[in-house]
């Protein structure tokens, strides 16, 4: 009995604290290994050969330098993989590809250098950079983005004589007409667990993710969720539609129109609204004005316990300077973050052009905080969604209790 | 010596339990009182001691009520159907001829065998809007059956039933098994029709096995996390579907917020513990020391 008392106090003793990792792991080495981590896709070919390539230049400029690339995936467990490395100097890369919205968990877990003076008078628009900063200090060069526009149905808007809109009023009204002439299409594919096709709607009218219960965010709520409803895209089916779901709707010929982003064309191209597409800017309230778009992308960084901090850095500007960013266009579609090569992909494809109008308009991006995560996780844009679109809640009752689960999460971090 | 006789013997059983269950334990308690949170665990941020302030929160969460409400009442129903189906099989075993029953046990260690995951997306594809199985076959097709809060319970109950019924089927067919011939014999010379046999007979003798049986069930159907979150995406539409477990995981640990997940994990323990002592009793009611 006394061995079991004896067990339990050591065991009280060694562990009183919820033990930490050690503060930090790094240097500033100028040969050796350069490690980098970046996330894998499904056609990574195209993707790894224009990293190797960068890779011969690097070490072709830099003697005794040698680069190793390693694929991560971009699953959840890409969260437990970034978690070990800033636990573990040992298990750390020098250089890593993340997403921008996993930016601030990561930040505040202190696990990436700032690099604010290393990236001076890059050719970026601000909303860009601060999808790369916290409190002033950046994280990371933006390396691509995707941008959300409004996919339609060529063949169904001329059958029906109908203009694209170029405004949420009209887009309302399109939707209506089509479901009303041909009730088995969806007039537009919306979604209640869609956020990133919401927020635009929301930041349209000049409401925010942190103000959801101002009459702007309302205004935005109830346009998105009037989308929700029988003459359009009838709650049954669309409520809990993801924003995966609606592509695949579009895709299949079951909707008019789509909120899809870039990287969605080759799956509309594999579909059965396959060259019967055509796609204009997300409209605003104001006819001819732009909805901002989601600034959803990919930044290279550093890690703190980066063993190479000079050469992570001289890579970083490497591969996400113009001329690689270009590359990375043309192998994967992927939309350059520097202006300059923005244009330059502009003029060679106009598939792109309602992005790049929809980029130039401006963009909007989540809140930078840790608190973004909780929100995210905590299905709060979703709910609120949700309970608009089945009548379980008026948009005002909605709204103020998201309003209170974002004050929450911000009150927590 | 003779007082530390009984403790010797069980040595064996702590050395393994100590370590593999009363640490995790410890360090979820210790947890709980911590703000512990990503950025402390690597270092970021210190840890700081909130003593019951993460408590506090769950506490004085108005949804944390409301999910452990629904839970209790889903688990509740979920027993009784459990219970239902399973003691119905039960009798129908003991009652039909060789070759079915073999097919029934087999079906039912089947269903039971499926892990929890593989069951639910199966389910979930027969009850798919447009292509499932069902729908083709009652000539609904784009009928959502995870629309609606009660009929999206339905559909996921019946899959939680189907994964647990074959233990309560097969525990009561043992225990039906057991019951002498004589008996049940002696009750039909008496006059008794089946169903007073059943109701008058066998459940009084079997009263052990079922309470055993139903503190069980509870547990298990307490605990449900894989097919609510599989089969409603997570807690279903604005989040009417969802369950403690399904509650816990994403307000806590999907936004790595350790601590305040501790203090649910260990409010979810003592819940089961209270459940485990009814449990307990049960044993040492039925004769069999522990």
């Amino acid at each position: 009995m006394r061995f079991l008392y004896c067990a339990a106090a050591l065991v009280v003793l060694t562990a009183c604290a919820p033990s930490t990792a050690p503060a930090t792991g790094g240097g500033d080495e100028k040969t050796g290994t350069l490690r980098v981590w970046l996330f894998d896709e499904p056609n990574r070919a195209p993707k790894d050969k224009v990293v190797q390539e960068a890779v011969k230049e690097f070490t072709a400029a830099h003697d005794g330098v040698q680069v190793e690339i390693t694929y991560i995936p971009t699953t959840p467990a890409r969260h437990e993989k970034f978690k070990g490395a800033f636990n573990d100097p040992a298990s750390a890369p020098d250089v890593a590809e993340y997403g921008n919205t996993d930016l601030a968990e990561y930040a505040a877990a202190g696990g990436f250098t700032d690099l604010t003076a290393d990236l001076q008078g890059q050719d970026m628009t601000a909303e860009l950079l601060q999808s790369a900063s916290v409190d002033g200090k950046q994280y990371g060069l933006p390396w691509f983005i995707g941008i959300r526009s409004l996919y339609y149905r060529t063949d169904v808007f001329s059958e029906l004589g109908l203009q694209p809109p170029t405004s949420i009023e009209e887009l309302t009204a399109a939707a209506r007409t089509v479901r009303k002439k041909k009730p088995e299409l969806y007039g537009i594919a919306v979604g209640g667990e869609y956020t990133f096709g919401a927020l635009p709607f929301v930041w349209a009218a000049g409401g925010d993710i942190t103000s959801l219960d101002g009459p702007e965010a309302r205004k935005g709520v109830k346009a998105y969720t009037d989308l929700l409803s029988d003459d359009v895209c009838p709650p049954q089916a669309c409520a809990s539609l993801t924003g995966g779901k609606t592509v695949e709707l579009f895709a299949s010929g079951k909707a008019a129109m789509g909120i899809l982003g870039n990287f969605n064309r080759s799956a509309v191209d594999a579909g059965a609204a396959a060259s019967k597409y055509a796609v204009v800017p997300l409209p605003g309230f104001d006819k001819g004005s732009l909805a901002p778009a989601f600034a959803g992308g990919n930044n290279l960084g550093v890690l703190k316990n980066a063993k190479h901090r000079s050469l992570a850095v001289d890579f970083v500007k490497l591969l996400g300077g113009k001329a690689y960013q270009v590359k990375m266009y043309e192998a994967m579609g992927n939309l350059p973050t520097l202006t300059s090569a923005r244009t330059e992909v502009a003029g060679k494809e106009p598939f792109l052009k309602p992005f790049l109008d929809t980029v130039a308009a401006g963009t909007k991006f989540v809140p930078i905080d840790p608190a973004w995560v909780k929100i995210d996780n905590g299905k709060v844009i979703p709910t609120m969604l949700q309970k608009v679109a089945t009548s379980q809640s008026s948009v005002d009752e909605a709204t103020t209790e998201a309003a209170t689960a974002v004050k929450a999460a911000f009150g927590r971090s | 010596m003779r007082r530390a006789r009984p403790w010797l013997y069980l040595l064996p059983a702590a050395a393994v339990l100590v370590p593999l269950f009363g640490y995790p334990v410890y360090m979820l308690g210790l947890l709980s009182v911590f703000d512990y949170r990503q950025a402390q665990v690597s270092g970021g941020q210190p840890t700081t001691f909130v003593g019951a302030g993460n408590y506090a929160d769950v506490l004085g969460d108005p949804r944390f009520w409301q999910v452990l409400l629904q839970t209790v009442g889903f688990a509740a129903a979920l027993v009784v159907a459990t219970l239902a189906v399973g003691a119905a099989l039960a009798v129908l075993l003991t009652r039909v001829s060789p070759i079915p029953r073999a097919a029934l046990s087999l079906a039912a260690l089947g269903a039971w065998a499926a892990p929890a995951m593989t069951g639910s997306t199966v389910w979930m594809f027969l009850f798919d809007a447009d292509l499932g199985l069902v729908n083709q076959t009652l000539g609904i097709e784009g009928f959502n059956w995870f629309y609606d809060k009660w009929v999206t319970f339905g559909v996921v109950g019946a899959t939680v039933v189907w994964h647990s019924f074959p233990l309560v089927m097969l525990t009561l067919y043992a225990g039906i098994q057991a019951i002498p011939g004589s008996v049940l014999e002696a009750a039909s010379l008496d006059g008794a029709s089946a169903w007073h046999a059943f109701w008058r007979v066998m459940v009084p003798m079997l009263r052990p096995l079922i309470t055993i049986v139903v503190i069980q069930s509870i547990i298990w159907d307490f605990k449900i996390f894989t097919q609510i979150y599989v089969m409603t995406n997570g807690g279903g539409i604005a989040g009417q579907n969802s369950v403690l477990n399904v509650y816990a995981y994403q307000t806590a640990f999907g936004s790595s917020e350790y601590g305040l997940g501790s203090a649910i994990g260990v409010i979810m323990t003592l819940i089961l513990l209270v459940i485990t002592l009814f449990y307990i009793r049960a044993l040492y009611r039925t004769g069999e020391r522990l």
